[in-house]
């Protein structure tokens, strides 16, 4: 188990935004070349639904078969590369005190969750809901076209050697951290999962925190 | 299993070389059987509905409802919008790989040698992305539709670290699967090479495409697996009840 090691790198002084985002809300914003994001776990155990796309041509997203085929590992951590579905580098794993991410689980959605839990969860807060809003806020050039399967950031999905697949208790633990090198300039669309039908988080969503150092000119 | 389906005619039948492609749409209780015509297939598909593209086949979505990494008989493709799409009917293999996705024009050339139509004419090599695309927007979308497809006939397991492993030449010549549509879908296929592949030169495995008259499934069908893929029917039935 990796100790804390919060600003053993870098200065979380200098750092250009801070904030903390609470489960059940969105984030959207744009990282120029070399731009370091860090996304922190504050409690443990939660999910943090995460897309990239390519800003200069946002059509050009984020592609969990092309970055797990491209690294023969179907979890992300340190010196992962995330491509977009034309093979274009979006960001680097650069830190990773957690260890595994999740590349198959996708994100929850009104819709899937009366598949998974009951036709009457179709009323419940989800993260397709968040990253709807959030794009109609900030990048109204985006669509609901444009949400690909994405990142689960701190989630674990283990997949069996005979084909199966779990949900499974988190690994991850409080102050546990990724970070993400921009490798072009990319537009990062979060939702910290509201998720209260599976056990991946106790039923218990709670905040993390979100720091951008800018490389500058 | 289920239906012998020689005993029925096709509506439609094409044959698709190495590299080639195909689209075509595909009407609620149709049957799209797709037959290897030698060893080693790999078949990239890819599902939109119809009359709203915006709804498409969603991976994650498909294998978290059914707790499986692996697409086989009596799996249900799902949407986005927590529809089945399609149901897997009839299946000689027994694993078709949901996880690779397609190699890129850059990938092809890397691997088997850079080639265009000025040199080789039709036989350039196909990328599995380009053919995608192509289709997409063909169909009035474009490269930002592209998601994640089934890998038809190919095998790729996952040890406990996560590494993917390749199963070569896992479908044997003669290898079908037969996928109902349970809504009206754009269907695409990509006779490509599978990403992780490692045969050299370039995989050559022609591929059959026929449709035939079916029916779409019923919620109650006891051959769904799991309540999820009942759910997931129901919820295209309400669907159609509204549109039809």
């Amino acid at each position: 188990m990796p100790s804390l090691a919060f600003d053993r790198d870098r200065d979380l002084v200098a750092a250009d935004t801070r904030l903390v985002l609470p489960s059940g809300e969105g984030f959207m914003c744009t990282l120029q070349l070399g731009d370091v994001l860090r996304i922190v776990d504050l409690e443990g155990n939660q999910a943090v639904d995460t897309l990239f796309f390519d800003a200069d041509r946002p059509y050009d997203h984020y592609s969990a078969a092309k970055t797990i085929a491209a690294q023969g590992n179907i979890y992300l951590t340190t010196g992962a590369v995330l491509l977009t579905e034309s093979g274009r580098p979006l960001v680097r794993i650069v830190e990773d005190t957690c260890g595994r991410h999740d590349t198959l689980g996708g994100a929850c959605s009104a819709q899937s969750n009366t598949v998974r839990y009951g036709h009457d969860k179709v009323h419940m807060h989800n993260c397709r809901d968040t990253f709807m809003l959030q794009i109609a806020m900030h990048e109204p050039r985006l669509a609901k076209r444009d949400l690909a399967p994405n990142v689960n950031f701190f989630m674990n999905v283990p997949v069996r050697p005979d084909g199966g697949l779990e949900f499974a208790d988190g690994i991850s633990g409080p102050g546990r951290y990724v970070e993400l090198e921009a490798m072009s300039r990319v537009i990062v669309l979060m939702s910290n999962c509201p998720q209260l039908n599976n056990p991946c988080n106790a039923y218990n969503p709670t905040p993390v925190e979100i720091v951008i150092w800018r490389r500058g000119v | 299993m289920s239906m012998a389906l020689s005993s029925f005619t096709p509506l439609y039948t094409l044959s698709i070389p190495a590299g080639g492609r195909f689209s075509m749409r595909i009407g609620r209780g149709k049957r799209l059987v797709v037959r290897a015509e030698g060893p080693g297939a790999n078949a990239a598909l890819w599902l939109y509905r119809a009359d709203h593209p915006a709804e498409r086949l969603n991976v994650p979505d498909t294998l978290k409802a059914q707790h499986t990494a692996k697409i086989s008989l009596f799996d249900v493709l799902m949407s986005d919008e927590g529809r089945a799409m399609a149901t897997v009917v009839h299946d000689t293999v027994g694993w078709h790989d949901p996880l690779s996705g397609v190699q890129t024009r850059a990938d092809v050339d890397k691997r088997y040698g850079e080639t265009n139509f000025q040199r080789h004419r039709n036989a350039m090599l196909r990328s599995g992305y380009e053919n995608a695309v192509k289709e997409l927007v063909r169909n009035g979308l474009d490269a930002g539709d592209l998601v994640p497809p089934v890998n038809l006939f190919s095998k790729v397991w996952c040890d406990e670290s996560g590494r993917m492993h390749f199963v070569s030449e896992f479908a044997p010549k003669g290898s079908e699967i037969g996928l109902r549509m349970e809504m009206d879908v754009i269907a695409i296929v990509s006779n490509t090479p599978h990403p992780l592949d490692p045969r050299r030169p370039y995989p050559s495995v022609p591929l059959t495409l026929s449709v035939y008259q079916d029916e779409p499934t019923d919620p109650r069908d006891p051959r769904l697996k799991t309540d999820e893929a009942r759910r997931a029917m129901e919820n295209t039935v309400w669907q159609y009840a509204l549109l039809r």
